[in-house]
């Protein structure tokens, strides 16, 4: 059976200190991605519990499997949901969602919540997308631009390598790192010739952690030229799965000679966090209504 | 908010930046694109807005430079139809 390099780390947390029994808004987010999905629920605005879980062949049932993930332990049901805000690729199809909502919009907020007011700029480099967003204190979307045509500078490509070179996605960053001399990037922004380019760099002797960095460093590079057209403004912050690739990240903070923040909680989960923040507002919004 | 709709691949940058701040939905630019690039609505991005606003049409967001071409010749290009059509001045194309 041929090894699954791709395989990150699924994960899971409840915070012990909270009761769901005494929140006055219980609110939830589902982040479907093409790549991954994620859960999250919120007390009254606080983050209470989340799954992070690879998307499967059925987006309603993803939304279900990593719902009943983030609440498993907790005594909570899905019933118990006031309001369940959908985002990401598979938003439209979350059953026990009220509403969906993009995830532009859910990671800007999301960032927000996980980093702190003082963030500017925000890129997420999901599964099959790259965006870069500008906000506001609020995590209000001053500015966006993604890219979604191309894999270049997404998860998916740095599954293509890990794949390719038999190392488990988790450890790539660090062994990008170990190189004594930084070669030049790899030249092709398109990962199916960049895959092609590092075979031939393989066969040229090449140990594997040179030819990750160059692909990290071609990476961090395409990522960097998207940032430029929307400009950066600090703080900065990056979401997402790449965000935990010390490989990438390290090499686009030299190239930008800007530091991200570093988060305390899964970057994985700032769209679903967005997505239980926004569902809080409308609830909030439809009780004054009443 | 600027919104950037659009990609950018192996042959080059292709955006539409709606200006939404000063887009007030009146769909000016949805009558005047012959490729059907533009629609009008909810703003998919900022989910507390309550006037609608004008997008790039998911259907033609990804091919740009395809549905663009028609307005944008290689010789004898004019102004474009939907800059043109905007009362706001709320459209720039990136190419």
């Amino acid at each position: 059976m041929a090894e699954e390099y791709w395989r990150w780390t699924e994960s899971r947390w409840t915070d012990p200190d909270l009761k769901w029994q005494d929140a006055k808004i219980i609110t939830a987010g589902v982040d479907v991605g093409s790549v991954s999905s994620q859960a999250v629920v919120m007390l009254d605005g606080r983050l209470y519990c989340y799954g992070n879980t690879r998307t499967g062949s059925n987006s309603p049932d993803s939304a279900v499997k990593v719902m009943n993930m983030a609440l498993e332990g907790t005594g909570l049901k899905i019933e118990d949901l006031q309001y369940t805000v959908g985002t990401g690729y598979g938003r439209v199809n979350v059953p026990f969602g009220n509403r969906a909502i993009t995830e532009i919009a859910c990671h800007a907020r999301g960032a927000n919540f996980m980093y702190g007011p003082s963030v500017r700029t925000v890129l997420d480099m999901g599964g099959q997308d790259c965006k870069a967003i500008h906000c506001d204190d609020r995590g209000k979307v001053t500015n966006f631009l993604m890219n979604d045509k191309c894999a270049a500078g997404t998860g998916r490509g740095m599954e293509v390598f890990a794949d390719l070179l038999s190392v488990p996605i988790n450890d790539v960053g660090e062994l990008s790192l170990k190189v004594e001399d930084e070669p030049p990037p790899v030249s092709s922004t398109c990962v199916v010739f960049a895959k092609s380019e590092a075979s031939g760099l393989l066969r040229e002797g090449w140990p594997k952690e040179k030819v990750l960095a160059a692909y990290c460093s071609a990476m961090a590079h395409r990522v960097f030229t998207l940032l430029e057209r929307i400009g950066m403004e600090k703080e900065f912050a990056i979401t997402g799965g790449i965000a935990k690739n010390v490989g990438v990240v390290s090499r686009l903070e030299k190239e930008l000679g800007v530091k991200a923040l570093k988060a305390k909680i899964d970057t994985q989960i700032a769209g679903a966090i967005g997505a239980a923040l926004f569902a809080k507002a409308l609830v909030e919004k439809e009780g004054k209504k009443k | 908010m600027l919104a950037n709709y659009g990609y950018k691949d192996g042959s080059g940058d292709f955006f539409i930046t709606i200006d939404t701040d000063q887009c007030d939905g009146c769909g000016a630019c949805v009558q005047a694109c012959p490729a059907g690039c533009f629609a009008v609505g909810e703003d998919p991005h900022d989910p507390l807005r309550d006037e609608p606003v004008a997008m790039v049409s998911e259907t033609q967001r990804k091919k740009l430079k395809y549905a663009c071409a028609a307005c944008k010749p290689a010789s004898g290009r004019g102004p474009l139809p939907c800059v043109q059509a905007c009362p706001q001045n709320a459209l720039v194309h990136s190419w």
